[in-house]
């Protein structure tokens, strides 16, 4: 069993009370909701006649649904209106902060709570979506959680949770030139597999962890529900510490010291004890993409499809599934397969980092014939950045389209999504069947700048060879 | 497409046994996505989710998708396979599979936020290894008209043609919940209101770290 790690601690520190059923009531120190997950939760919530408990530490913005060429209202998809609507008027009932559309601080709810300073290690954070995970970048104990739970934060700020088991994912040397934090993650699922992070909560840690930056960190984190974690972390070091002094909510003058002092007292001692670990080595691992189905289908640029030999025999009947599904033969290589739309964006690589990588592959270059190209910034503070770089500039130059922020096609609830068998080069989460809009659409994994990458050459490329030129 | 279960049948109180006819669906990883697509979370209720669950799988499948095939229709138990509802925390996805008409899961393993939204509802998953799952599919997929009958408090199930019975596992902690009737925890949550201020009143950054 674990001991002394952070999330030890954290879990301690939050423990409300232990429940009949044999789970613990946890308190929940920071409740990020948004406009899809939350309707239904407001209503069993007057329902059951309860209030909001604690209104101020609850932070609301709208990402999943909202278009990401014109934002003005009302939307043209009455339904989307209807969604917003019922946002607003949730938290103007119980007095809950909205960060909305023009604000200056809405976007991806992963991408807001952090870079505002709302996210702070040694938290406990909660949001109705999978991959609150990212918050643990920050040494948060962050997880995501269904409707009837988004419910029971808004009246008790405090979840019935079990306690994980904690897997240590160490990492030596350093990611090569060319090679981001999305590769690095994608090949921990691709060895790991999808299902492994089950009843796991995954720290991230070793020399090629501690060299990431805060944005970086965020990205391996987010995806650690990808391989089954529900929820990743990192222990907060001067890395944190920097990105955070000053952003809007974070502590300042004498309390910022006191601040440091009890996150620095919060990380993985060096004799904590963990339930698992697994060791990798950066040097090693090539851009990544996905080929399949599931994120942990995964291989190398330079790798071909894997044959059913080379596959697990637990996994065969789902990589065969996935021959059939993205029309690829095993022994194809990845690299030279043509793609028709490339996507920069979501929560896992929506950030300022991700869109100077793609850009420097982008500059002076031009999107290949037949190719939509689009980069939806994960935030209008994001947007803001970019735009004062002129990113949205060398985008545009090279034929990208440059978007209004918003979840956009990593879920396509909003316009923005593949028809028909189109197969999409994007730099989000999932490559679920039928994940970007269309049921029979296709999706490969991979880097922002691997996405610039296919983006300028018209199939999959490493974006290494792009790089060196 | 089928219609949902009548509303007054949804989970309600002690949840002790569900009994029906049981539904296979063959497969590893099946995510919230495909059991309910990302164009139907546009909404405020979930009314209409039961016509909708599995919807693009379905109409792949052109009335071949077993929630489609009419021996199924009225199923309550549904057998899957490994790490049965992976993927986004959509509640969605248990409230469609419940509003079609499903009281129960029974599969080799499920992902920690689709488990967790259906005890949140009152749907029992339960677990069998892989061997005994392949048998109870095999019986179950043999005799579609067959009734299966799954009591939580022994974590066992029977059916009656041919007659026979297994032993799967469901931990203390979520037994105890469905059969106290008390697997819709929000009251007990709000009701430790001193727990929660004394749990308050030991994080500093509730405070912002004013000291
Ligand atoms: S960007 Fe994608 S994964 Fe992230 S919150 Fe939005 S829909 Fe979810």
């Amino acid at each position: 069993m674990s001991a002394g790690t952070l999330y030890d601690k954290v879990w301690d520190l939050h423990r409300v009370a232990e429940l009949p059923s044999g789970s613990t009531q946890l308190f929940i120190g920071l409740h990020l909701i948004h406009e899809v997950t939350t309707p239904q939760a407001f209503a069993g919530l007057r329902d059951l006649g309860l209030t909001v408990l604690h209104p101020e530490r609850t932070v609301a913005t709208v990402d999943h649904i909202v278009p990401t060429t014109s934002q003005a209202r009302p939307f043209a998809d009455p339904l989307a209106e209807a969604m917003l609507e019922t946002l607003e008027r949730n938290c103007a009932d119980y007095g809950i902060t909205l960060h909305g559309l023009g604000s200056g601080r809405q976007g991806i709810v992963h991408v807001i709570a952090p870079e505002l300073g709302l996210t702070q290690p040694g938290m406990t954070v909660a949001c109705g979506d999978s991959h609150t995970s990212t918050h643990g970048a920050f040494g948060a104990i962050a997880f995501g959680i269904g409707t009837s739970q988004v419910r029971d934060v808004l009246a008790s700020q405090s979840l019935a949770m079990g306690k994980l088991k904690v897997r240590r994912i160490w990492v030596d040397g350093q990611l090569q030139r060319g090679v981001y934090a999305k590769d690095l993650v994608l090949h921990v699922i691709r060895s790991l597999g999808v299902k492994a992070g089950v009843g796991y909560a995954y720290e991230f840690a070793g020399p090629a962890i501690a060299a990431l930056s805060m944005e970086e960190r965020m990205t391996l984190c987010n995806m650690a529900i990808e391989g089954g974690a529900r929820c990743g972390y990192v222990n907060p070091d001067a890395t944190t510490f920097a990105y955070l002094e000053g952003r809007p909510y974070a502590p300042a003058g004498a309390a910022w010291e006191r601040a440091v002092a009890w996150w620095q007292s919060l990380a993985s001692g060096a004799d904590a004890v963990f339930d698992d670990q697994v060791d990798f080595d950066a040097t090693t691992i090539a851009p990544t993409i996905t080929w399949g189905i599931t994120p942990g289908q995964g291989i190398g640029v330079n790798e071909a499809v894997p044959s059913l030999e080379q596959t697990e025999p637990d996994e065969r009947p789902i990589a065969e599934e996935a021959y059939r599904y993205m029309d690829l033969a095993p022994g194809t290589p990845i690299a030279g397969l043509a793609v028709d739309v490339c996507f920069i964006g979501s929560c896992t690589n929506g950030r300022l980092s991700d869109l100077q990588a793609a850009a420097a592959v982008a500059k002076g270059r031009q999107v290949a014939a037949g190719i939509t190209a689009f980069v939806v910034p994960g935030s209008e503070q994001v947007a803001a950045a970019a735009e004062a770089e002129g990113l949205d500039e060398v985008f545009r130059q090279a034929g990208f389209q440059w978007r209004e922020p918003g979840c956009s096609m990593c879920l396509a609830m909003n316009p923005d999504r593949l028809e028909g068998r189109q197969i999409s080069a994007s730099s989000s989460n999932r490559n679920f069947k039928g994940r970007q809009g269309s049921a029979t659409g296709r999706t490969l994994l991979m880097s922002p700048a691997m996405v610039a990458a296919a983006a300028v050459s018209g199939h999959v490329a490493d974006v290494r060879l792009l790089l060196n030129e | 497409m089928t219609s949902a279960a009548p509303a007054s049948a949804l989970p309600a109180g002690p949840i002790t046994q569900v009994a029906g006819r049981a539904l296979v669906l063959r497969g590893d990883d099946i995510d919230t996505d495909r059991i309910i697509p990302a164009r139907f979370l546009k909404c405020v209720t979930f009314d209409g989710l039961g016509q909708q669950v599995f919807a693009d799988d379905r109409i792949e499948l052109q009335g071949a998708h077993p929630f489609d095939r009419p021996e199924h229709q009225g199923a309550r138990l549904l057998l899957v396979n490994r790490n049965f509802g992976c993927g986004s925390s959509r509640e969605h996805a248990p409230q469609a599979l419940m509003r079609w008409g499903i009281r129960a899961v029974i599969g080799e393993s499920f992902a920690e936020i689709f488990y967790g939204n259906c005890l949140a509802l009152g749907i029992p998953c339960l677990t069998a290894s892989h061997e005994l799952m392949l048998a109870i599919q095999a019986a179950a997929a043999a005799e579609p008209a067959a009734e299966f009958v799954l009591e939580v408090a022994t974590a066992s199930l029977r059916c009656n043609q041919p007659a026979a019975s297994w032993e799967l596992e469901l931990p203390p902690g979520p037994r105890q919940m469905l059969s106290t009737g008390q697997w819709d925890g929000t009251g007990q949550l709000v009701a430790n209101g001193t727990a929660l201020a004394a749990t308050a009143a030991r994080l500093p950054y509730l405070t912002n770290f004013a000291g």
